[in-house]
């Protein structure tokens, strides 16, 4: 990096600083110093900071400490996300490679494409209970369909000239899927990746709202219920940590495994 | 050229009676209509067409990627079916991998064919250092000038060590300046490196800088119309008595194949 890009990344910085900081007061203000919005619909961020600690150690109202609620919804979002992702990024491959395979999954997949994951919950609620399960089943297929989606036009999008190249240095079919295609594909498959993980965590919200013990979308939703606004609030902002906290990894793995500025 | 003609009765590729027709619409259209060709070892054969007919697939078909509907592809007197690991192929576009650097475009035939990864380097460098790209190993195609890039497709070609290199219109998207060293490097090397090169162009004076024989081929579909075997002293002046008096004459014969082809 030069001195001058340098330079620009810390202006760029700064401004987002700024802009995060300036957020901030501005809701502090309407809040807490002019009272323009009452705390019962807007909490101050004062309120919210104060709720989160009180939320570490306390299980008012809904049962459990925030780090248990937050371990709960990690875990089933991960877990569904690394499902859906495991079989979805391999399938979709597999569907744009080898044309049986794609004609075997096509219908199916054109079946399932367009049902809302939230759809889903009723059918896994019955299956699987309260349990984690019905969560992870359902964020699985929430990422499953943008992770088949974007391999499989990413494989499409092969260049027949870097075909043709790899064949005359005598790569075989196999060599040219492997060398060729799927790098090809490595930043649709990315772009297809932040999507499922995005469709993840509105799934987990959404399904722990209706089906679960623990979560922060089950935080949430008692919260609610019983008209504690701030820790609605607090929540919300929990999850939004993590969506950029999630996303942030993966543009680091990103930055790792797609080269040439793609 | 003395001591090339001396031993210059070695066939490296030879055509026979080579035809090529692709169903369009259901229609048989015929692209190449029997062209035969004896091509020496070490040879500098330009391929001279105007036209978008047959070049691109004569080059395909002599690679191995393109099936033959009639007649015969001989290399090295053995008859040619599908890949051959005696030629290799520079591309119109930019045919790099974009996901790898110089380095791992350069090295990818040789690391093809299982070459340790001393030993391929050490014969990537070569060439990198040969096409005038040394200290950017590193870089990635995208962050290179089109006259780089092209460059390193010569030198990816050459590393893989074939016998044969076709070269299809490879400067065809370069700016004038850039052409012209690039003409002049590509001299350079196959004077030092040698290798039997079948380039394609329609550009004269590209034809006339390079040939030790210039195929003419005609219209569509594509057949030998004219063969000139080009006796100037290298490396070739542009400006000399001999090359306008050769370029005017093979403009003329240009401009009637044009008028009778429209």
């Amino acid at each position: 990096m030069t001195k001058k890009e340098k330079r620009e990344r810390k202006k760029y910085l700064l401004i987002s600083v700024i802009s995060f900081a300036a957020f901030i007061l501005i809701w502090e203000c309407v809040t807490e110093i002019f009272g323009l919005i009452p705390p019962k619909k807007l909490p101050s961020p004062r309120t919210i900071v104060n709720v989160f600690l009180y939320k570490l150690s306390n299980t008012n109202p809904d049962g459990s400490v925030l780090t248990a609620h937050i371990l709960t919804s990690l875990k089933e979002s991960v877990l569904g996300f690394i499902i859906g992702v495991g079989l979805g990024v391999p399938l979709g491959i597999c569907m744009a490679w080898f044309e049986k395979f794609d004609l075997f999954f096509k219908p199916l997949f054109d079946l399932i494409k367009p049902i809302p994951p939230v759809g889903w919950v009723p059918i896994m609620l019955m299956l699987f209970g309260l349990s984690i399960w019905s969560k992870v089943t359902v964020i699985a297929i929430a990422s499953i369909v943008p992770a088949i989606i974007n391999s499989y036009s990413g494989i499409k999008q092969m260049n027949p000239v870097h075909k043709w190249v790899a064949q005359t240095f005598g790569a075989s079919d196999r060599q040219i899927l492997f060398t060729v295609a799927i790098p090809t594909a490595g930043p649709m498959i990315f772009a297809g990746i932040e999507v499922a993980l995005n469709a993840s965590w509105v799934t987990l919200v959404a399904a722990e709202l209706v089906a679960a013990t623990q979560g922060l979308g089950y935080m949430i939703q008692t919260s609610r219920m019983v008209g504690r606004i701030d820790i609605v609030f607090m929540g919300v902002l929990v999850i939004g940590a993590f969506g950029a906290l999630f996303t942030w990894l993966l543009g680091m793995l990103r930055r790792k495994l797609v080269k040439g500025g793609r | 050229m003395e001591g090339k003609k001396l031993n210059g009765n070695e066939s490296v590729v030879r055509l026979e009676n080579l035809k090529k027709s692709f169903e369009i619409n259901g229609e048989d259209v015929q692209i190449i209509n029997g062209i035969n060709l004896d091509i020496k070892k070490n040879e500098f054969i330009v391929l001279f067409g105007a036209g978008q007919c047959g070049k691109t697939t004569l080059l395909k078909m002599i690679a191995g990627l393109e099936d033959i509907t009639d007649g015969n592809i001989y290399i090295n007197d053995k008859k040619s079916s599908g890949f051959n690991e005696d030629v290799g192929m520079v591309y119109q576009t930019t045919a790099l991998f974009p996901w790898l650097s110089v380095m791992g475009n350069v090295e990818f035939g040789p690391k093809h064919r299982g070459a340790a990864k001393s030993e391929r380097r050490k014969k990537a460098q070569y060439y990198i250092d040969l096409v005038g790209l040394s200290g950017f190993e590193k870089h990635f195609p995208v962050q290179l000038s089109g006259g780089m890039q092209q460059r390193v497709g010569i030198a990816r070609a050459y590393a893989n060590d074939p016998e044969i290199i076709l070269m299809d219109e490879p400067f065809g998207h370069l700016d004038a300046q850039t052409r012209y060293l690039m003409e002049e490097d590509v001299e350079k090397i196959w004077a030092r490196e040698k290798r039997t090169v079948i380039f394609v162009t329609n550009n004269i004076e590209e034809a006339l800088y390079l040939a030790d024989r210039i195929i003419i081929l005609t219209e569509c579909p594509a057949t030998v119309m004219k063969e000139y075997v080009i006796d100037l002293p290298r490396p070739r002046s542009m400006v000399s008595e001999e090359f306008l008096r050769l370029r005017e004459e093979i403009s003329r014969l240009a401009d009637a194949r044009e008028s009778e082809a429209g």
